[in-house]
Protein backbone atom coordinates (compact mmCIF):
# COMPACT_ATOMS: atom_id res chain seq x y z
CA UNK A 1 0.00 0.00 0.00
CA UNK A 2 1.29 3.79 -0.45
CA UNK A 3 -0.19 6.46 0.94
CA UNK A 4 -1.13 9.90 -0.56
CA UNK A 5 -1.19 13.35 1.00
CA UNK A 6 -2.40 16.53 -0.59
CA UNK A 7 -1.87 19.68 0.93
CA UNK A 8 -5.03 21.03 0.60
CA UNK A 9 -4.04 24.31 1.25
CA UNK A 10 -1.93 24.07 -1.70
CA UNK A 11 -4.28 22.32 -4.12
CA UNK A 12 -6.13 24.72 -6.46
CA UNK A 13 -8.43 21.86 -8.09
CA UNK A 14 -6.86 22.01 -11.29
CA UNK A 15 -7.19 18.80 -11.48
CA UNK A 16 -4.34 17.85 -13.69
CA UNK A 17 -3.66 14.30 -11.49
CA UNK A 18 -7.48 13.04 -12.34
CA UNK A 19 -6.10 12.07 -15.28
CA UNK A 20 -2.85 10.57 -14.28
CA UNK A 21 -4.47 8.30 -11.56
CA UNK A 22 -8.23 8.30 -12.35
CA UNK A 23 -8.67 5.79 -9.30
CA UNK A 24 -7.43 8.21 -6.37
CA UNK A 25 -8.22 11.65 -7.59
CA UNK A 26 -11.46 13.14 -9.08
CA UNK A 27 -13.00 16.07 -9.36
CA UNK A 28 -16.49 16.18 -7.56
CA UNK A 29 -19.54 18.10 -8.73
CA UNK A 30 -18.39 21.44 -7.11
CA UNK A 31 -14.81 20.89 -9.17
CA UNK A 32 -13.50 20.29 -5.79
CA UNK A 33 -10.03 17.66 -5.76
CA UNK A 34 -11.25 14.56 -3.70
CA UNK A 35 -8.86 11.11 -3.29
CA UNK A 36 -7.85 8.49 -1.71
CA UNK A 37 -6.03 8.16 1.02
CA UNK A 38 -4.28 5.08 0.50
CA UNK A 39 -3.48 3.22 -3.14
CA UNK A 40 -2.16 -0.52 -4.23
CA UNK A 41 1.64 0.02 -4.70
CA UNK A 42 0.34 -0.62 -8.59
CA UNK A 43 -0.69 2.85 -8.24
CA UNK A 44 2.58 4.25 -7.27
CA UNK A 45 3.89 5.00 -10.55
CA UNK A 46 0.65 6.59 -11.69
CA UNK A 47 0.36 8.99 -8.55
CA UNK A 48 3.89 9.78 -9.14
CA UNK A 49 3.24 10.88 -12.38
CA UNK A 50 0.49 12.96 -10.76
CA UNK A 51 2.94 14.21 -8.95
CA UNK A 52 4.69 15.36 -11.50
CA UNK A 53 1.74 17.37 -13.25
CA UNK A 54 0.50 19.15 -10.27
CA UNK A 55 0.91 22.74 -10.78
CA UNK A 56 0.92 23.65 -7.12
CA UNK A 57 2.86 20.15 -6.37
CA UNK A 58 0.65 19.57 -3.34
CA UNK A 59 0.92 15.82 -4.07
CA UNK A 60 3.27 13.72 -1.88
CA UNK A 61 3.40 10.00 -1.08
CA UNK A 62 3.95 9.40 1.95
CA UNK A 63 6.24 6.45 2.98
CA UNK B 1 33.05 2.10 -17.39
CA UNK B 2 31.15 3.31 -19.63
CA UNK B 3 30.45 7.01 -19.77
CA UNK B 4 27.48 8.26 -18.40
CA UNK B 5 24.52 10.06 -19.93
CA UNK B 6 25.09 13.66 -19.32
CA UNK B 7 22.07 16.41 -18.75
CA UNK B 8 23.25 19.47 -19.00
CA UNK B 9 20.69 21.71 -16.61
CA UNK B 10 19.91 20.75 -13.14
CA UNK B 11 16.25 22.75 -13.58
CA UNK B 12 13.21 20.43 -13.66
CA UNK B 13 13.97 19.32 -17.14
CA UNK B 14 17.21 17.64 -16.24
CA UNK B 15 15.85 15.67 -13.38
CA UNK B 16 12.79 14.77 -15.09
CA UNK B 17 14.69 13.19 -17.89
CA UNK B 18 17.01 11.36 -15.17
CA UNK B 19 13.76 9.81 -13.12
CA UNK B 20 12.29 9.09 -16.85
CA UNK B 21 15.80 7.57 -17.59
CA UNK B 22 15.34 5.07 -14.31
CA UNK B 23 11.42 4.38 -14.86
CA UNK B 24 12.07 3.16 -18.52
CA UNK B 25 15.05 0.64 -17.45
CA UNK B 26 18.25 2.97 -17.85
CA UNK B 27 20.13 1.48 -15.03
CA UNK B 28 23.75 3.33 -16.31
CA UNK B 29 25.56 6.29 -14.72
CA UNK B 30 23.87 9.23 -15.06
CA UNK B 31 25.85 12.81 -14.43
CA UNK B 32 23.42 16.41 -13.82
CA UNK B 33 25.25 19.62 -14.58
CA UNK B 34 23.85 22.75 -13.30
CA UNK B 35 25.08 26.37 -13.04
CA UNK B 36 22.72 27.01 -10.46
CA UNK B 37 24.19 26.07 -6.62
CA UNK B 38 20.81 24.68 -5.79
CA UNK B 39 19.07 20.98 -6.56
CA UNK B 40 16.14 21.05 -8.90
CA UNK B 41 13.20 23.26 -7.45
CA UNK B 42 9.74 24.03 -8.88
CA UNK B 43 9.99 27.93 -10.66
CA UNK B 44 6.38 28.78 -11.07
CA UNK B 45 5.50 29.63 -7.06
CA UNK B 46 8.93 32.07 -7.35
CA UNK B 47 6.11 35.06 -8.93
CA UNK B 48 3.31 33.54 -7.07
CA UNK B 49 2.79 32.39 -3.67
CA UNK B 50 6.43 31.73 -2.57
CA UNK B 51 7.49 34.99 -3.90
CA UNK B 52 4.18 36.24 -1.17
CA UNK B 53 5.44 34.55 1.44
CA UNK B 54 9.17 33.14 2.74
CA UNK B 55 11.20 32.78 -0.57
CA UNK B 56 13.47 29.26 0.45
CA UNK B 57 14.89 26.32 -1.63
CA UNK B 58 12.99 24.42 1.02
CA UNK B 59 9.56 25.75 -0.16
CA UNK B 60 9.86 25.12 -3.90
CA UNK B 61 12.46 21.79 -3.90
CA UNK B 62 11.25 19.05 -6.16
CA UNK B 63 11.41 15.78 -3.78
CA UNK B 64 14.29 13.65 -4.50
CA UNK B 65 13.16 9.95 -5.70
CA UNK B 66 14.68 6.79 -4.40
CA UNK B 67 15.18 5.84 -7.96
CA UNK B 68 17.63 9.00 -9.10
CA UNK B 69 19.63 8.45 -5.31
CA UNK B 70 22.72 7.24 -7.54
CA UNK B 71 22.80 10.69 -9.72
CA UNK B 72 26.04 12.29 -10.07
CA UNK B 73 25.14 16.27 -9.32
CA UNK B 74 27.86 18.11 -10.37
CA UNK B 75 25.96 21.85 -8.83
CA UNK B 76 27.54 25.73 -9.18
CA UNK B 77 29.06 24.25 -12.72
CA UNK B 78 28.50 26.01 -16.24
CA UNK B 79 29.09 24.34 -19.31
CA UNK B 80 30.97 26.32 -21.74
CA UNK B 81 31.35 24.55 -25.17
CA UNK B 82 30.04 21.14 -26.32
CA UNK B 83 31.94 19.16 -29.31
CA UNK B 84 29.21 16.54 -29.97
CA UNK B 85 31.80 15.23 -32.97
CA UNK B 86 33.36 14.08 -30.12
CA UNK B 87 30.81 13.17 -27.28
CA UNK B 88 32.40 16.02 -24.94
CA UNK B 89 31.37 18.57 -22.91
CA UNK B 90 33.93 21.49 -21.33
CA UNK B 91 32.52 23.14 -18.67
CA UNK B 92 33.75 26.57 -16.60
CA UNK B 93 37.01 24.69 -14.81
CA UNK B 94 38.47 23.23 -17.95
CA UNK B 95 37.19 19.98 -16.70
CA UNK B 96 35.77 17.73 -19.35
CA UNK B 97 33.18 15.29 -19.52
CA UNK B 98 32.44 12.73 -21.99
CA UNK B 99 29.44 11.22 -22.57
CA UNK B 100 27.63 8.26 -24.22
CA UNK B 101 24.38 10.58 -24.72
CA UNK B 102 24.10 14.19 -24.19
CA UNK B 103 20.81 15.80 -22.93
CA UNK B 104 20.41 19.44 -23.36
CA UNK B 105 18.25 21.28 -20.73
CA UNK B 106 19.64 24.44 -20.45
CA UNK B 107 16.55 25.96 -20.52
CA UNK B 108 15.77 30.04 -20.94
CA UNK B 109 17.40 33.15 -18.87
CA UNK B 110 15.62 36.35 -18.34
CA UNK B 111 15.41 38.89 -21.48
CA UNK B 112 16.97 42.57 -19.69
CA UNK B 113 15.92 46.19 -20.55
CA UNK B 114 18.93 47.61 -23.19
CA UNK B 115 18.83 51.05 -21.98
CA UNK B 116 21.79 54.09 -21.76
CA UNK B 117 21.21 54.46 -17.70
CA UNK B 118 21.49 50.87 -16.65
CA UNK B 119 23.98 50.58 -13.89
CA UNK B 120 21.58 50.81 -11.08
CA UNK B 121 20.85 48.93 -8.18
CA UNK B 122 16.96 48.06 -7.77
CA UNK B 123 16.84 46.20 -11.46
CA UNK B 124 15.08 42.65 -10.53
CA UNK B 125 14.30 39.37 -13.09
CA UNK B 126 12.39 36.66 -12.10
CA UNK B 127 13.43 33.30 -13.21
CA UNK B 128 16.02 31.67 -10.67
CA UNK B 129 15.80 31.10 -6.81
CA UNK B 130 18.47 34.32 -6.09
CA UNK B 131 16.15 36.47 -8.34
CA UNK B 132 13.31 35.68 -6.24
CA UNK B 133 14.88 36.18 -3.13
CA UNK B 134 16.27 39.90 -4.14
CA UNK B 135 12.79 40.89 -5.36
CA UNK B 136 11.20 39.88 -1.94
CA UNK B 137 13.44 41.65 -0.19
CA UNK B 138 11.94 44.73 -2.48
CA UNK B 139 8.74 43.95 -2.37
CA UNK B 140 7.98 46.21 1.36
CA UNK B 141 4.28 47.34 1.40
CA UNK B 142 4.43 50.96 -0.16
CA UNK B 143 6.88 50.43 -2.05
CA UNK B 144 6.71 51.78 -5.88
CA UNK B 145 7.03 48.60 -8.15
CA UNK B 146 7.01 49.34 -12.14
CA UNK B 147 6.75 46.26 -13.98
CA UNK B 148 8.20 46.30 -17.68
CA UNK B 149 5.83 43.09 -19.64
CA UNK B 150 2.80 42.18 -19.24
CA UNK B 151 2.88 38.53 -19.91
CA UNK B 152 1.77 35.71 -17.59
CA UNK B 153 4.98 36.15 -15.22
CA UNK B 154 5.01 40.11 -15.22
CA UNK B 155 0.97 40.21 -14.16
CA UNK B 156 2.09 37.00 -11.71
CA UNK B 157 3.99 39.52 -9.84
CA UNK B 158 2.25 42.45 -10.18
CA UNK B 159 -0.82 40.44 -8.51
CA UNK B 160 1.81 39.47 -5.68
CA UNK B 161 3.12 42.74 -5.45
CA UNK B 162 0.24 44.81 -5.15
CA UNK B 163 -1.31 41.94 -2.48
CA UNK B 164 1.81 42.44 -0.20
CA UNK B 165 0.58 46.53 -0.36
CA UNK B 166 3.38 48.00 -3.36
CA UNK B 167 2.06 50.85 -5.87
CA UNK B 168 1.98 48.72 -8.94
CA UNK B 169 2.22 50.22 -12.98
CA UNK B 170 2.71 47.60 -15.61
CA UNK B 171 4.29 48.95 -18.64
CA UNK B 172 3.69 47.39 -22.11
CA UNK B 173 4.20 47.11 -25.47
CA UNK B 174 0.49 45.46 -26.21
CA UNK B 175 -2.91 46.73 -26.25
CA UNK B 176 -3.71 44.92 -23.00
CA UNK B 177 -2.44 42.14 -20.36
CA UNK B 178 -1.03 38.52 -21.55
CA UNK B 179 -3.35 39.42 -24.78
CA UNK B 180 -1.22 37.70 -27.39
CA UNK B 181 -2.01 34.47 -25.31
CA UNK B 182 -5.53 34.77 -23.87
CA UNK B 183 -6.89 36.75 -26.89
CA UNK B 184 -8.74 40.33 -26.98
CA UNK B 185 -11.71 39.77 -24.40
CA UNK B 186 -10.22 37.61 -21.73
CA UNK B 187 -7.10 39.90 -21.84
CA UNK B 188 -9.27 42.59 -20.90
CA UNK B 189 -10.78 41.58 -18.49
CA UNK B 190 -7.90 40.00 -16.83
CA UNK B 191 -6.89 43.73 -17.21
CA UNK B 192 -9.95 44.92 -15.13
CA UNK B 193 -9.37 42.58 -12.40
CA UNK B 194 -5.96 43.91 -11.91
CA UNK B 195 -7.50 47.49 -12.07
CA UNK B 196 -10.17 47.22 -9.64
CA UNK B 197 -7.04 45.83 -7.48
CA UNK B 198 -4.99 48.69 -7.97
CA UNK B 199 -2.78 48.32 -10.96
CA UNK B 200 -2.21 50.73 -13.30
CA UNK B 201 -1.41 49.87 -16.68
CA UNK B 202 0.83 51.93 -19.17
CA UNK B 203 -0.07 50.27 -22.91
CA UNK B 204 0.88 50.62 -26.25
CA UNK B 205 4.02 51.88 -24.44
CA UNK B 206 8.04 51.15 -24.06
CA UNK B 207 10.71 52.25 -21.54
CA UNK B 208 13.73 53.93 -23.66
CA UNK B 209 15.83 54.90 -20.13
CA UNK B 210 15.53 54.75 -17.22
CA UNK B 211 16.33 57.29 -14.00
CA UNK B 212 18.19 57.10 -11.12
CA UNK B 213 22.14 58.13 -9.54
CA UNK B 214 22.91 54.51 -8.32
CA UNK B 215 19.14 53.06 -7.50
CA UNK B 216 16.16 53.25 -10.28
CA UNK B 217 14.63 55.89 -8.85
CA UNK B 218 12.22 56.14 -12.29
CA UNK B 219 11.42 54.95 -15.87
CA UNK B 220 11.15 56.98 -18.97
CA UNK B 221 8.58 56.03 -21.62
CA UNK B 222 8.23 56.58 -24.92
CA UNK B 223 5.85 59.03 -24.82
CA UNK B 224 8.58 60.95 -22.95
CA UNK B 225 6.80 61.04 -18.82
CA UNK B 226 8.65 59.49 -16.22
CA UNK B 227 7.00 56.83 -13.74
CA UNK B 228 8.77 57.38 -10.32
CA UNK B 229 9.82 53.92 -9.47
CA UNK B 230 11.89 52.07 -6.64
CA UNK B 231 11.69 48.40 -7.51
CA UNK B 232 11.96 47.88 -11.30
CA UNK B 233 10.76 44.34 -12.34
CA UNK B 234 11.86 43.31 -16.48
CA UNK B 235 9.75 40.42 -17.16
CA UNK B 236 10.12 40.78 -21.00
CA UNK B 237 10.94 37.28 -21.96
CA UNK B 238 14.00 35.42 -22.83
CA UNK B 239 17.04 33.98 -23.92
CA UNK B 240 17.82 30.69 -24.60
CA UNK B 241 21.01 29.16 -23.30
CA UNK B 242 22.61 27.69 -26.31
CA UNK B 243 26.08 29.82 -27.09
CA UNK B 244 27.75 26.49 -25.18
CA UNK B 245 26.45 24.21 -28.92
CA UNK B 246 27.96 26.94 -31.03
CA UNK B 247 29.64 25.40 -33.76
CA UNK B 248 27.86 22.09 -33.85
CA UNK B 249 26.12 22.26 -36.83
CA UNK B 250 22.69 22.92 -34.80
CA UNK B 251 20.14 25.39 -36.04
CA UNK B 252 20.24 27.32 -32.88
CA UNK B 253 17.82 30.38 -33.91
CA UNK B 254 15.24 29.64 -31.43
CA UNK B 255 15.85 27.15 -28.93
CA UNK B 256 17.73 23.75 -30.58
CA UNK B 257 15.80 22.14 -33.68
CA UNK B 258 14.34 18.86 -32.93
CA UNK B 259 12.90 16.10 -34.83
CA UNK B 260 10.03 14.28 -33.27
CA UNK B 261 12.14 12.21 -31.35
CA UNK B 262 13.58 15.51 -29.63
CA UNK B 263 17.15 14.69 -31.75
CA UNK B 264 18.93 17.67 -32.28
CA UNK B 265 19.55 17.98 -35.81
CA UNK B 266 22.31 19.15 -37.82
CA UNK B 267 21.67 21.98 -40.40
CA UNK B 268 20.91 19.26 -42.97
CA UNK B 269 18.30 17.67 -41.11
CA UNK B 270 20.20 14.30 -40.42
CA UNK B 271 19.87 13.90 -36.06
CA UNK B 272 22.53 13.10 -34.01
CA UNK B 273 21.90 9.85 -32.70
CA UNK B 274 22.58 10.61 -28.99
CA UNK B 275 21.49 14.27 -28.21
CA UNK B 276 18.58 15.04 -26.76
CA UNK B 277 17.04 18.59 -26.15
CA UNK B 278 14.43 18.79 -23.65
CA UNK B 279 12.24 21.74 -22.07
CA UNK B 280 12.16 25.40 -22.62
CA UNK B 281 14.89 25.30 -24.96
CA UNK B 282 13.62 22.49 -27.33
CA UNK B 283 12.34 23.49 -30.52
CA UNK B 284 10.02 20.69 -31.66
CA UNK B 285 6.98 19.57 -33.90
CA UNK B 286 4.10 18.91 -32.79
CA UNK B 287 2.35 16.83 -35.35
CA UNK B 288 -1.01 17.65 -33.05
CA UNK B 289 -0.83 20.99 -34.90
CA UNK B 290 0.74 21.38 -38.31
CA UNK B 291 4.48 20.92 -39.51
CA UNK B 292 6.04 23.68 -37.74
CA UNK B 293 8.44 23.49 -34.78
CA UNK B 294 7.86 25.68 -32.02
CA UNK B 295 9.14 26.19 -28.47
CA UNK B 296 6.79 25.68 -25.36
CA UNK B 297 7.57 27.61 -22.73
CA UNK B 298 4.90 25.79 -20.47
CA UNK B 299 5.48 24.25 -17.31
CA UNK B 300 4.34 20.71 -18.61
CA UNK B 301 6.98 20.68 -21.35
CA UNK B 302 10.17 19.14 -19.31
CA UNK B 303 8.31 17.11 -17.93
CA UNK B 304 6.63 15.52 -21.10
CA UNK B 305 9.72 16.20 -23.20
CA UNK B 306 11.50 14.14 -20.54
CA UNK B 307 9.51 11.11 -20.95
CA UNK B 308 9.36 11.03 -24.51
CA UNK B 309 13.58 11.20 -24.70
CA UNK B 310 13.52 8.41 -21.77
CA UNK B 311 11.38 6.06 -23.99
CA UNK B 312 13.68 7.00 -27.38
CA UNK B 313 16.50 6.25 -25.80
CA UNK B 314 15.39 2.95 -24.28
CA UNK B 315 13.54 2.41 -27.55
CA UNK B 316 10.48 2.13 -25.90
CA UNK B 317 8.61 5.13 -28.13
CA UNK B 318 5.90 4.47 -29.93
CA UNK B 319 3.93 6.68 -31.77
CA UNK B 320 4.05 10.39 -32.52
CA UNK B 321 5.21 12.69 -29.48
CA UNK B 322 2.50 14.83 -29.63
CA UNK B 323 2.16 16.61 -25.66
CA UNK B 324 -1.08 18.69 -24.92
CA UNK B 325 0.19 21.96 -24.00
CA UNK B 326 -1.10 23.72 -20.78
CA UNK B 327 -0.51 26.35 -18.65
CA UNK B 328 -2.05 27.73 -15.38
CA UNK B 329 -1.81 30.66 -13.62
CA UNK B 330 -2.65 32.54 -10.63
CA UNK B 331 -3.37 36.30 -10.60
CA UNK B 332 -5.00 37.23 -6.97
CA UNK B 333 -8.22 34.82 -6.76
CA UNK B 334 -8.19 34.07 -10.37
CA UNK B 335 -7.00 30.75 -11.65
CA UNK B 336 -6.89 30.40 -15.50
CA UNK B 337 -6.00 26.91 -16.74
CA UNK B 338 -5.63 26.24 -20.38
CA UNK B 339 -5.42 23.27 -22.99
CA UNK B 340 -3.83 23.84 -26.57
CA UNK B 341 -1.65 26.49 -28.17
CA UNK B 342 -3.86 29.97 -28.12
CA UNK B 343 -2.24 31.72 -29.67
CA UNK B 344 -2.87 29.94 -33.13
CA UNK B 345 -6.60 30.99 -33.04
CA UNK B 346 -8.01 33.20 -35.65
CA UNK B 347 -11.43 33.46 -33.52
CA UNK B 348 -12.16 32.86 -29.97
CA UNK B 349 -15.58 32.65 -27.92
CA UNK B 350 -17.02 32.73 -24.71
CA UNK B 351 -18.37 29.01 -24.71
CA UNK B 352 -19.38 28.99 -20.84
CA UNK B 353 -20.05 30.93 -17.95
CA UNK B 354 -20.22 34.68 -17.73
CA UNK B 355 -17.05 36.86 -18.51
CA UNK B 356 -17.32 39.33 -15.04
CA UNK B 357 -17.01 35.15 -12.91
CA UNK B 358 -16.23 32.55 -14.06
CA UNK B 359 -16.10 31.75 -17.41
CA UNK B 360 -14.60 29.34 -19.98
CA UNK B 361 -13.49 30.90 -23.68
CA UNK B 362 -12.90 28.76 -26.57
CA UNK B 363 -9.98 29.36 -29.37
CA UNK B 364 -10.37 28.53 -32.86
CA UNK B 365 -8.46 28.18 -36.22
CA UNK B 366 -10.05 27.72 -39.47
CA UNK B 367 -12.95 27.01 -36.98
CA UNK B 368 -11.16 23.77 -35.38
CA UNK B 369 -10.61 23.69 -31.77
CA UNK B 370 -6.82 24.46 -31.01
CA UNK B 371 -7.08 25.25 -27.61
CA UNK B 372 -9.11 26.43 -24.38
CA UNK B 373 -8.96 28.30 -21.25
CA UNK B 374 -10.78 28.82 -18.40
CA UNK B 375 -11.25 30.85 -15.20
CA UNK B 376 -12.43 28.36 -12.53
CA UNK B 377 -15.12 25.94 -14.09
CA UNK B 378 -12.64 23.16 -13.83
CA UNK B 379 -14.83 20.71 -15.48
CA UNK B 380 -16.21 22.19 -18.55
CA UNK B 381 -12.09 22.98 -19.38
CA UNK B 382 -11.22 19.14 -18.63
CA UNK B 383 -14.05 18.46 -20.64
CA UNK B 384 -12.54 19.76 -23.44
CA UNK B 385 -9.16 18.54 -23.15
CA UNK B 386 -9.90 15.37 -25.23
CA UNK B 387 -9.81 17.35 -28.54
CA UNK B 388 -6.00 18.21 -28.17
CA UNK B 389 -5.00 14.53 -27.40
Amino acid sequence: MIKIDVDMAKCQHYGQCVFEAPSVFELNNDDKLEYTATADDSERANVEAAIDVCPMQAIRIVE
Amino acid sequence: MSHPVLIVGASMGGLRTAEALRRFGYVGPITVIGDEPYAPYNRPPLSKEVLAETVSHEAVAFEQRESTADVNWVLGTRVESADLEHNIVTDANGDVHPYSALVIATGLRPRRLNVANGELRGRHAVRTLDDAIALRADLKPGARVVIVGAGFIGCEVAATARTLGCDVTVVAPGISPMQRSLGTELAAEMQRRHEAKGVVFRLKTAVTDLVGESAVEGVVLDDGTTVPCDVLVEAIGSHENTEWLEGNDLNLSAGVLVNNDLRAMRQNGVPWNNVFVVGDVARFPNPAYDDDARQIEHWNIPTETAKRVAQVFTEQAQGEFRPIPSFWTDQYDNHLLAYGVLALADDVKLIDGDITGDCVFGYYRSGKMVGVCGIGMRSVVQSYRANFV
